[in-house]
């Protein structure tokens, strides 16, 4: 039987005291967003809505404790956002949501500038095992931005992962690294990218001495993209059972899949809380479809948690982390 | 479709044309009026319904004057009595429960409702906003009303089998009260569905909702669709057969990139477009402005072009926001000028 492991792919809602105070503190402007030089008592605020977080983590009883991502205004942008080499102009739609971030703007060489590494470091004073570090996929990230410095899809692609495989380089010790690739599925790579994609993902997870999950999700990979992504040398793919789990059945039956695999179970962006019998039921349901022998299940919800009121995410992180205590049986 | 623009002309308007100048609705609310509404919800402290009911009456006749004062042709009251587009009316219908804020962007929040038992009308929406309102003003007053498709898509749903069907359940209740409007005397309806900017795919389910809505609207109502900020390219032409007589298009964040979207095929409806940016505190000057409201004549001639802002311009400084109003009043008022001259074009008719 696979060991579940119970974890979140990050970017948490903050706590309602934080946001208040954030909001205070910073505005309410696009040009009020983190900038990454923050200090005094933003840099305090975020320490303390940290330290919420991670204790909420291992009050629930998760497997890996992510930092939390509060910091990530931009969302998945949010790497780039901070960088100095990036500009930001107008606000945009995050994905089809209604959530937005600034365009960033590559306007020179993306070198590595440590803004994840210090949050990690933060987070691991803290956290005495099993930290999880998230980072948005090179194929992602470099879909979110506007390249005005790299000259072509490749480049820029290639500029992407060779950042975040130096920004690894800065980490400490970490268990797992979810690599967030959502639009491997909404914006798929097509007419030869796809292996592109595959092997700027293989650079970033070949930077790091830890499990690499690259978790996808809104949805199911293209056949072709799914094929290229297991030629990457990651540990297991993340995959949204919320959004569509036929087509993801299908494309792990036909194509196979990692010796782990990461499967999204709770809807991240609803507030309907699973029940822990439901959740091991979906994962029951998963291993008695496909014939694989996994290692390791990591049972996630599908999408990142900042769209959810702070109880309901709680009560999803608890519904999680019993579900994974027990034993499953498929 | 009947011309219903003609009856929002003032009757001292200068100018032979006329751009119809208004805004999409809310505005910033005056400390005082948070303040109040604070002090309403501390239990601790001694403030009253009563009390609040007067802090609302004074916000919006406030509110409602310094529209009037920025010359606006048709006022809003800022949505002084509203908390937030969605939240202020899933308090008012049954089958909604609130949990908590999610963020938006940044640190602009709002408390996301979860529907957990089947919608019903409960208590009335916006009849008393809208008769206080058009009590205290001299201008006609326009009502903005959250569509069904955003209630849906903006809550949880935790009941029905899908976003769709829900905005169907809500879209009966929208019809509902737009009939209550109706007989109250409003004449300028806008439906508020920026949800549809998130998922441009769904334009056929917020076609079919307004078809429930726009049925049984007197010809003589105005009604009009706000759509935010997206990319308009995946809902243009379609939305042309929504059953309204007029978009209201965010067009100046993003520089008017998109406007080049709504000339081909033609426009057929009248288009309200935003001519200043409310993600910026920087003020657009009004010859600014003035470059901005003719893109909009490149789309359509003047009798069928309206002047706003982006968007709700509530998140803005209040000073600001006047402001922006004042100026997006003088440039319309200036281009109305020039085109009374024949000093400038109007590509639309080429």
């Amino acid at each position: 039987m696979p060991e579940v492991v119970a974890t979140t792919p990050g970017l948490y809602p903050l706590p309602d005291w934080a946001k208040d105070d954030l909001a205070d503190l910073k505005g309410h402007q696009r040009s009020d967003l983190i900038r990454g030089d923050e200090g005094g008592e933003i840099a305090a605020a975020y320490d303390r809505a940290r330290e919420e977080v991670l204790q909420t983590q291992q009050s629930a009883g998760l497997d890996r404790i992510v930092e939390g991502q509060l910091r990530w205004d931009d969302m998945l942008a949010h790497p780039l956002a901070v960088h100095d080499n990036v500009d930001t102009r107008g606000i945009v739609r995050y994905y089809d949501n209604n959530n937005f971030y600034r365009e960033p703007v590559i306007a020179g060489e993306l070198t590595p500038d440590g803004d994840v590494a210090t949050e990690l470091d933060a987070a691991a004073e803290t956290v005495q095992g099993g930290l999880q570090a998230v980072l948005p996929g090179p194929y992602s990230l470099a879909d979110l931005a506007t390249d005005e410095h790299y000259g072509d899809d490749a480049a820029l692609l290639d500029g992407v992962a060779e950042f975040l495989a130096g920004e690894t380089d800065a980490f400490p010790d970490i268990e797992t690294l979810y690599l967030l690739e959502p639009s491997l599925v909404a914006e798929p790579p097509e007419n030869g990218a796809e292996e592109r994609a595959s092997e700027a993902i293989d650079a970033v997870a070949s930077a790091v001495d830890a499990d690499v999950v690259v978790h996808t999700y809104w949805g199911a990979l293209e056949e072709k993209v799914h094929a290229y992504l297991l030629d990457a040398d990651i540990d297991a793919v993340g995959y949204d059972l919320v959004s569509d789990h036929e087509q993801t059945l299908y494309n792990v039956n036909e194509y196979g899949t990692k010796d782990d695999v990461s499967l999204g179970l709770v809807d991240g962006q609803n507030t309907l809380v699973e029940t822990p019998a439901e959740i091991r039921e979906r994962i029951e349901w998963f291993l008695g479809e496909t014939t694989n022998d996994f290692g390791t299940v990591y049972a996630t919800p599908n999408t990142e948690l900042f769209y959810l009121p702070v109880n309901k995410f709680e009560s999803k992180l608890e519904s999680l982390a019993e579900a994974a205590t027990e034993e499953v049986t498929a | 479709m009947s011309d219903t623009r003609e009856q929002f002309r003032p009757d001292d308007h200068d100018n032979e044309h006329f751009l119809l100048t208004t805004v999409v609705g809310s505005y910033p609310k005056p400390k005082w009026h948070d303040r109040a509404r604070e002090l309403f919800e501390d239990d601790g402290a001694d403030f009253d319904e009563e009390e609040w009911e007067e802090s609302k009456d004074d916000a919006s006749r406030l509110i409602t004057d310094e529209h009037e004062r920025a010359g606006l042709d048709v006022v809003t009251d800022g949505e002084m009595r509203r908390n937030e587009m969605v939240e202020f009316f899933a308090k008012r219908i049954d089958g909604y429960e609130f949990n908590g804020r999610v963020k938006v962007w940044g640190h602009n929040y709002f408390d996301k409702p979860s529907v957990v038992d089947e919608v019903d009308y409960g208590e009335s929406w916006l009849v008393e906003e809208y008769e206080f309102t058009s009590d205290v003003a001299d201008a006609p007053v326009k009502v903005p009303i959250t569509g069904p498709y955003t209630l849906a898509s903006w809550s949880f749903n935790e009941v029905y089998d899908s976003e769709e069907e829900l905005a169907y359940a809500l879209a009966d209740l929208v019809n509902e009260e737009i009939e209550a409007l109706v007989d109250a005397g409003a004449r300028y309806i806008q439906i508020d569905e920026p949800a549809l900017a998130t998922t441009p795919d769904d334009h056929a389910i917020v076609g079919e909702a307004l078809e429930r809505i726009a049925e049984d609207v007197p010809e003589d109502v105005r009604l009009g669709l706000h759509v935010c900020y997206g990319d308009y390219s995946r809902i243009y032409p379609e939305i042309l057969d929504f059953p309204v007589e007029e978009f209201d298009l965010e067009l100046a964040n993003g520089d008017f990139e998109q406007i080049d979207v709504f000339k081909e095929p033609e426009f057929t409806k009248d288009l309200a477009m935003g001519v200043v940016d409310i993600h910026t505190r920087e003020v657009e000057s009004v010859a600014q402005i003035k470059e901005n409201i003719k893109k909009g004549l490149e789309v359509v001639p003047p009798e069928r072009l309206t002047v706003s802002p982006d968007c709700g311009v509530k998140l803005l400084p209040r000073e600001v926001a006047y402001e922006k109003m004042a100026n997006l009043v003088e440039a319309a008022r200036e281009v109305e000028a020039d085109l009374d001259d024949g000093t400038i074009d109007v590509p639309a008719r080429e």
